[in-house]
């Protein structure tokens, strides 16, 4: 890549504007697969609409609420353009990436897929892109069929050919795996699902908050993701969907906002977004959400995704240098994004965050809400370590020197098996 | 004071009653599907009186340990007096403050003990 494009990041700058990292010695946050941290500048957007024009939107007529309108459809705005949507009504918010997925399967879902139907998932996703179909193909009688992934944690592309055929009508994918880092290519898949008439929906919970993605060259039928893996808050998430499809699409929750008149017996709808935003939504943190889109595309996406490869590149060389850890996923970094999982031989996952947890190193494990994914790698869990735009090259260095220490401490003796 | 201290990585490393037993009274067995805890406690039980227990399985430091530290206590003991522990015993033997994740870790093996023992189902262990 041609990094004279852009500044790199100044990760020095960036830290400051995130009071978490204060501390001596600082927190080095290594989880932020999970969740990320919050700057400044966010929660002081949202401070700002708590402080100053903390009104409902849409029906209010007076200044305050006009204003607090006004900034929650900037966001969406910000938002759309961030993913290039054409249309700013094409970003429905939602509570998060798992709200965002529920939706399509219940409302397109429901209005579309009949008994015998197909559904191809594959086995990295996340619990959030799984239990929605399994849920649709129980309510429904569709099958779901999964696309299997190589030793080192590969889509196995041959097998999408066998498995798209005039039955599927959906292909529900991550566009990076929580677990491996994978990066899928998700343009080739969606392109061959497209040509059996299968429509495409991305989980890029993990992808949007790191690099640059568009929908129309994509051209994906839905995208889901969250705010809070992208230095918003919680509690808010989008959807992309295609116009027609959103359409067409029945409504999902019922009730305030999404109406356009209400009679004793039947409703009719609102317009797009609103069809799909029933109740008061979360007002605040569509305003953060929105800031964070500046945040970090202020600091420059390109630059953020340069900045991870390269901690994944020294994280993935340090680790290896430890004997006894095994890395999941792909052995080439450029094939993934910023996460790195393992497990130490004769250690607990538990165990491994456990011990550096003591040392200030925060990072997961578990199954990472993919349990068919542990079941495929054949462990019960694994620790994982993921990274964004705040982490360090130091950082890595202390996760190498804490990973040494667990090792040192956790088999002290060679003790039974662990299983 | 962390978890990592040297009286549990102790029962770690060198597990008291670690084990299976040929002909056991009692014999259960329970995982916790979130982090793949695994824990088997066999017992012997005569005239009530628990004369012997081993434990098996594998999982993290907290539920290896919080098993070895169960099945000393309750050596010797009466399936009535052993009846009497609760949450709060296993805590105490542990001696160390725990978050909501490493509680069910470190409930396990009473939960275990619970359901082969009495046959509690679905003993709804930290929440008691």
């Amino acid at each position: 890549m041609d990094t004279s494009q852009f500044r790199p990041l100044d990760v020095e700058r960036i830290r400051a504007d995130f009071p978490i990292f204060a501390t001596t010695p600082p927190l080095a946050f290594l989880d932020n697969a999970a969740s990320t941290q919050t700057p400044r500048p966010v929660v002081e957007a949202m401070d700002a609409y708590y402080d100053t024009y903390r009104s409902n939107i849409h029906r209010g007529i007076y200044r305050i609420s006009e204003e607090a309108t006004a900034q929650y459809e900037t966001a969406r705005e910000k938002v759309a353009q961030l993913v290039n949507a054409p249309r700013a009504r094409q970003i429905i918010f939602t509570r998060n990436t798992t709200e965002s997925i529920n939706l399509v399967a219940y409302s397109w879902g429901s209005a579309n897929i009949q008994a015998g139907d197909e559904i191809v998932l594959t086995v990295m996703e996340h619990h959030s892109n799984l239990v929605p179909w399994q849920l649709l193909a129980q309510r429904t009688g569709a099958v779901l069929r999964f696309m299997e992934i190589t030793d080192e944690g590969l889509l196995d592309f041959t097998q999408l050919q066998d498995h798209l055929t005039e039955r599927t009508k959906l292909v529900a994918i991550g566009h990076v795996s929580n677990v491996l880092g994978t990066i899928n290519p998700i343009q080739s898949v969606i392109t061959a699902a497209h040509a059996v008439g299968a429509k495409v929906v991305v989980d890029a919970a993990q992808s949007v908050p790191h690099f640059q993605v568009d929908v129309q060259q994509l051209d994906c039928d839905f995208l889901a993701f969250s705010g809070h893996k992208m230095c918003g808050p919680t509690g808010i998430g989008v959807l992309y969907g295609k116009l027609e499809l959103l359409e067409e699409m029945p409504p999902f929750l019922g009730g305030g906002s999404m109406i356009r008149s209400v009679e004793r017996e039947v409703s009719s709808y609102a317009e797009l977004p609103a069809k799909f935003e029933a109740g008061t939504p979360s007002i605040a943190e569509a305003i953060g959400l929105g800031h964070a889109v500046d945040y970090i595309t202020d600091a420059n996406l390109a630059a953020l995704q340069v900045h991870e490869q390269e901690l994944l590149k020294y994280a993935h060389k340090r680790l290896k240098e430890i004997e006894g850890l095994t890395l999941y996923g792909p052995s080439s970094p450029h094939q993934k994004a910023g996460v790195i999982s393992f497990n130490m031989e004769g250690v607990h996952p538990h165990d491994v965050a456990g011990v550096l947890d003591t040392h200030g190193i925060a990072i997961r494990a578990g199954h990472h809400c993919a349990q068919p994914l542990m079941k495929r790698l054949d462990v019960i869990a694994t620790a994982r370590a993921s990274f964004y735009l705040y982490n360090t090259i130091e950082e890595v260095d202390r996760l190498y020197e804490g990973l040494c220490r667990t090792q040192k401490l956790m088999t002290r003796s060679q003790r039974r098996s662990v299983g | 004071m962390n978890v990592y201290q040297e009286e549990l990585l102790d029962h770690y490393e060198n597990p008291s009653n670690y084990g299976t037993l040929p002909n056991p009274n009692i014999s259960h067995e329970e995982d916790n599907p979130l982090c793949g805890d695994r824990i088997r406690i066999d017992l012997i039980v005569e005239d009530d009186v628990i004369t012997e227990v081993r434990f098996s399985g594998h999982g993290c430091t907290i539920s290896q340990a919080a098993a070895s530290m169960l099945t000393e206590e309750i050596e010797g003991k009466s399936l009535t007096e052993v009846k009497k522990l609760s949450r709060d015993d296993i805590l105490d033997m542990i001696g160390i403050p725990l978050g909501p994740v490493r509680l069910k870790c470190a409930l396990l093996a009473l939960k275990v003990l619970k359901a082969g023992a009495y046959g509690i189902k679905g003993w709804p262990g930290e929440e008691e």
